[in-house]
C-alpha cells in the first residue's frame, strides 16, 4: 500500500466518511492544544516575554517529530513526499501576513485552532477572537481583489523545500532541524529558570531520553536516505479509466490502474504525432513539451515551444517541475525515437511528476507526418536508430514549418486519444488555504 | 437553590460536570510528542496535514453564497472556493475545524477546564480583552488568509514537512509577536 491515500483526496458529501475521518483528525489537533494549556492566552502570551515558553516547546516537539516520522516513511519507501502537501511559497505575501499574524498574536492573544479550543471551553476572550476571526477572513475575502496579483504571482517560488534552498539532503535537512530544536529547547529552559523564576531542577528525565530517542531516529533518516528512482518507479502506477463491455451489452467506465512499466507495454502513454498537435491547442491543458536529446539535435530541428532538457540533466530540473505543475499540466517528453523519450519519462514517473507522456515514434514520426511536404527536409535513407531520419539544409531549429504546423491546414486528424488528465489535488484548496 | 433539596441528582448534575477542580496541563514535550503524532498521521494517511484558517474563510465565504452568490461570483479569491455550484464546504479543513471545537471541549471537560471566563493579564478590565482579542482575531485571520495559512497550517504542518516559505511565515509570526510585545506588555504582565 502507498500511502498518502488516494482516497482522502476528495472530501465531499459524496464519500461522507472522509469528513468523519477528517473530523476525527480535528478532534485529536483540539484535545492536544487543550491539554498543553493552549485555551488560554495568558499561557500563550507568556510565550513573548520569555516566562513561560510552552507554546515553542509543544510546536517544535510537534514539528520534529511529525517532520523525522515522515521522513523515516519517505525513506523505507511507504510514503510518497511528492503527494505530502508542501505549502508552495509565496514568499512575500507569506512575510508580511506572518507579521501581521504576529501583531493578532500579541493583541489577541491567541491564533485560529488555540481559540478554537478556548472558546470551547467557555473562555469569552477566545469567543470574542473567534468572532473576531470570521470578519478578518471576511475582509480579506473582500479586499483581496485589489492587490490580487501581488498575493497570487509576485514571488511565486511553488513548491520549494529547506532541501531545494541548502542544496542538502533531506536526512542532513531533518538532523539539522531536530539539533536546532533541543537546542531552543535547553535555551528555552535557561530562560524560564532565569527570567520567569521558574524551578526547572524537577523536570522529568524522560525529556533527556526523548531527545536522544529523535537524535537517534534522525540519524535513521539520514542513514536510510531516499529510495533510490528504480525503487519508486517498481511502486508507481498509472490509473486509467477504460470503457469495458458488460455482458449484458451495456458499457461501463472502470478505473484501472497500471504499473507503470505494464502501461509503457500497453503503450497508454505514448501519444500520437496528431494528439500532441492537437494538445498544443487545447485550453484544457496546460502542455510542456520537454525534448530529451542533445543541445546540437535540438538546435537542429524541434518542436516550437518545447523545453531542451537533456536526459542526463533532466533529474536537475524535477523539482522545478514538481514546484511549479499545475493541476492540469500534462507533459510530453520526445527524442528522435522512442528510446530516450521512454528512459525520461520513467524518470519523471518515478520522482512522481504528474500526466507524463510521450511522443509515439519520435520526432521522426512527427516529422515524417507533418514535414512530408516541405522540401528543404529530405529523408536520409540508412541513418542508425536513435537519429534523426531526415537531413536539414542548416540548423534552423523551430523554424522549419513542420516545427510548428499550421493549425488550418490540420484541423481534422484522426488519432486514438491517450491522455487522461489525472487531477492529484487542487491547489487553491490545499494547507490550510 | 432549589437542587440542594435533592442531592442524588448533585452529584450528575451539570455543575457537578463543569465545576470540578481544574487538572494541570500535561508537560510541553508531552502534548508536543502527542500533537506531532497527530500531525504525522494526518499528513502520513491524507497528505494534508492540519489548519483551521481556511475553514473560517470557508464558513464566512458559505455565508456570502447564501446571500449573494452572484458577488462570490464575481471576487476572485472567493470564487475558487464557491463560484458556480461549488460548495465551500467540501474541504478537508472543515471537517477539521469542527472536530477541533469538539475535541477542545472535550479536554476541558475532562481537565475541569470548562468555565465561563476570561483569560487575561491581571491588569487589564474584561471589556477591554475582549475588544483586543476580537481586534487580534480580525487581524490574524487577515494575515492567515494572506499568508494562506496560520500557525497550524503554516508554521506547524509547512514546518514538518519543510516547506521554505512556510518556514518564513513561522519567522515572521514570532518576529512580529516578539517586536511588538514589548509595547503591549502591561496586556499580559
Amino acid at each position: 500500500m502507498n500511502f498518502p491515500l488516494l482516497a482522502f483526496q476528495n472530501v465531499s458529501a459524496q464519500n461522507p466518511w472522509t469528513y468523519l475521518v477528517f473530523g476525527l483528525i480535528g478532534f485529536a489537533f483540539g484535545f492536544v492544544l487543550e491539554m498543553s494549556g493552549f485555551g488560554n492566552s495568558r499561557k500563550l502570551a507568556a510565550q513573548f516575554y520569555f516566562k513561560d515558553l510552552t507554546v515553542l516547546k509543544v510546536m517544535f516537539t510537534a514539528v520534529i517529530t511529525a517532520m523525522t516520522l515522515l521522513f523515516l516513511a519517505v525513506g523505507l519507501g511507504i510514503l510518497d513526499y511528492s503527494q505530502v502537501w508542501v505549502n508552495p511559497t509565496y514568499l512575500w505575501p507569506g512575510i508580511l501576513g506572518g507579521l501581521i499574524m504576529g501583531v493578532g498574536f500579541i493583541i489577541g492573544g491567541f491564533c485560529p485552532t488555540t481559540s478554537l479550543a478556548s472558546a470551547s471551553t467557555g473562555k469569552i476572550d477566545g469567543m470574542f477572537f473567534m468572532l473576531g476571526g470570521f470578519v478578518g477572513a471576511f475582509l480579506f475575502g473582500e479586499t483581496e481583489r485589489f492587490f490580487t496579483y501581488w498575493h497570487n504571482n509576485v514571488s511565486y517560488y511553488g513548491r520549494v523545500t529547506l532541501m531545494d534552498v541548502f542544496g542538502l539532503p533531506a536526512g542532513v535537512i531533518v538532523l539539522m532541524v531536530v539539533l536546532m530544536a533541543l537546542f531552543m529547547f535547553w535555551g528555552a529552559e535557561q530562560l524560564e529558570r532565569i527570567i520567569g523564576k521558574k524551578d526547572m531542577s524537577h523536570e522529568p528525565r524522560w525529556r533527556l531520553y526523548g531527545a536522544g530517542g529523535i537524535i537517534a531516529l534522525a540519524l535513521v533518516v539520514l542513514f536510510l536516505g531516499t529510495p533510490t528512482t528504480e525503487a519508486k518507479y517498481r511502486k508507481v502506477t498509472i490509473p486509467r479509466t477504460v470503457t469495458e463491455l458488460q455482458a449484458d451489452g451495456t458499457v461501463k467506465e472502470i478505473q484501472v490502474r497500471y504499473a507503470a512499466e505494464e502501461a509503457l507495454q500497453k503503450r497508454l502513454v505514448q501519444i500520437s504525432p496528431a494528439e500532441l498537435f492537437k494538445a498544443r491547442y487545447d485550453q484544457k491543458l496546460k502542455l510542456t513539451m520537454i525534448d530529451v536529446r542533445s543541445e546540437a539535435q535540438y538546435n537542429l530541428f524541434h518542436l516550437r515551444g518545447a523545453l531542451n532538457l537533456p536526459l542526463e540533466t533532466l533529474k536537475t530540473h524535477i523539482p522545478e517541475l514538481l514546484a511549479t505543475a499545475a493541476p492540469n499540466a500534462v507533459y510530453v517528453v520526445m527524442s528522435n525515437d522512442e528510446t530516450l523519450a521512454t528512459e525520461a519519462w520513467r524518470l519523471l514517473v518515478a520522482e512522481g511528476v504528474p500526466n507524463v507522456y510521450l511522443l509515439e515514434g519520435g520526432l521522426n514520426a512527427w516529422i515524417a507526418f507533418f514535414g512530408a511536404n516541405d522540401p528543404q527536409i529530405q529523408p536520409l535513407v540508412g541513418a542508425p536508430a536513435g537519429e534523426l531520419h531526415f537531413t536539414f539544409p542548416a540548423a534552423l531549429g523551430d523554424r522549419y514549418p513542420a516545427a510548428d504546423p499550421d493549425p488550418i491546414e490540420y484541423e481534422h486528424l484522426e488519432f486514438e486519444p491517450k491522455i487522461q488528465l489525472q487531477i492529484k489535488r487542487d491547489k487553491s484548496g490545499g494547507g490550510c488555504g | 437553590m432549589t437542587v440542594s433539596s435533592k442531592p442524588a441528582s448533585k452529584s450528575f448534575g451539570w455543575s457537578a460536570l463543569f465545576n470540578r477542580p481544574a487538572k494541570p496541563y500535561v508537560h510541553p514535550y508531552l502534548g508536543g510528542l502527542i500533537l506531532g503524532l497527530v500531525l504525522f498521521l494526518a499528513l502520513f494517511l491524507t497528505g494534508n496535514g492540519l489548519g483551521s484558517s481556511g475553514a473560517t474563510s470557508r464558513l464566512v465565504t458559505f455565508v456570502q453564497d447564501q446571500i449573494d452568490p452572484a458577488h462570490v461570483d464575481r471576487t476572485p479569491y472567493l470564487l475558487k472556493m464557491a463560484g458556480g455550484d461549488k460548495n465551500p464546504l467540501d474541504d478537508w479543513l472543515v471537517p477539521v475545524f469542527f472536530g477541533a471545537l469538539l475535541g477542545g471541549f472535550t479536554s476541558g471537560l475532562i481537565g475541569g477546564r470548562v468555565k465561563l471566563e476570561t483569560t487575561k493579564g491581571p491588569h487589564v478590565s474584561d471589556r477591554t480583552r475582549w475588544l483586543l482579542a476580537f481586534l487580534g482575531g480580525v487581524l490574524f485571520l487577515y494575515g492567515a488568509r494572506m499568508a494562506r495559512g496560520c500557525t497550524s497550517g503554516q508554521a506547524l504542518t509547512g514546518g514538518a514537512v519543510l516547506s521554505a516559505g512556510s518556514w518564513t511565515v513561522m519567522l515572521a509570526i514570532f518576529g512580529g509577536a516578539y517586536a511588538l510585545a514589548y509595547f503591549v506588555r502591561k496586556l499580559w504582565n
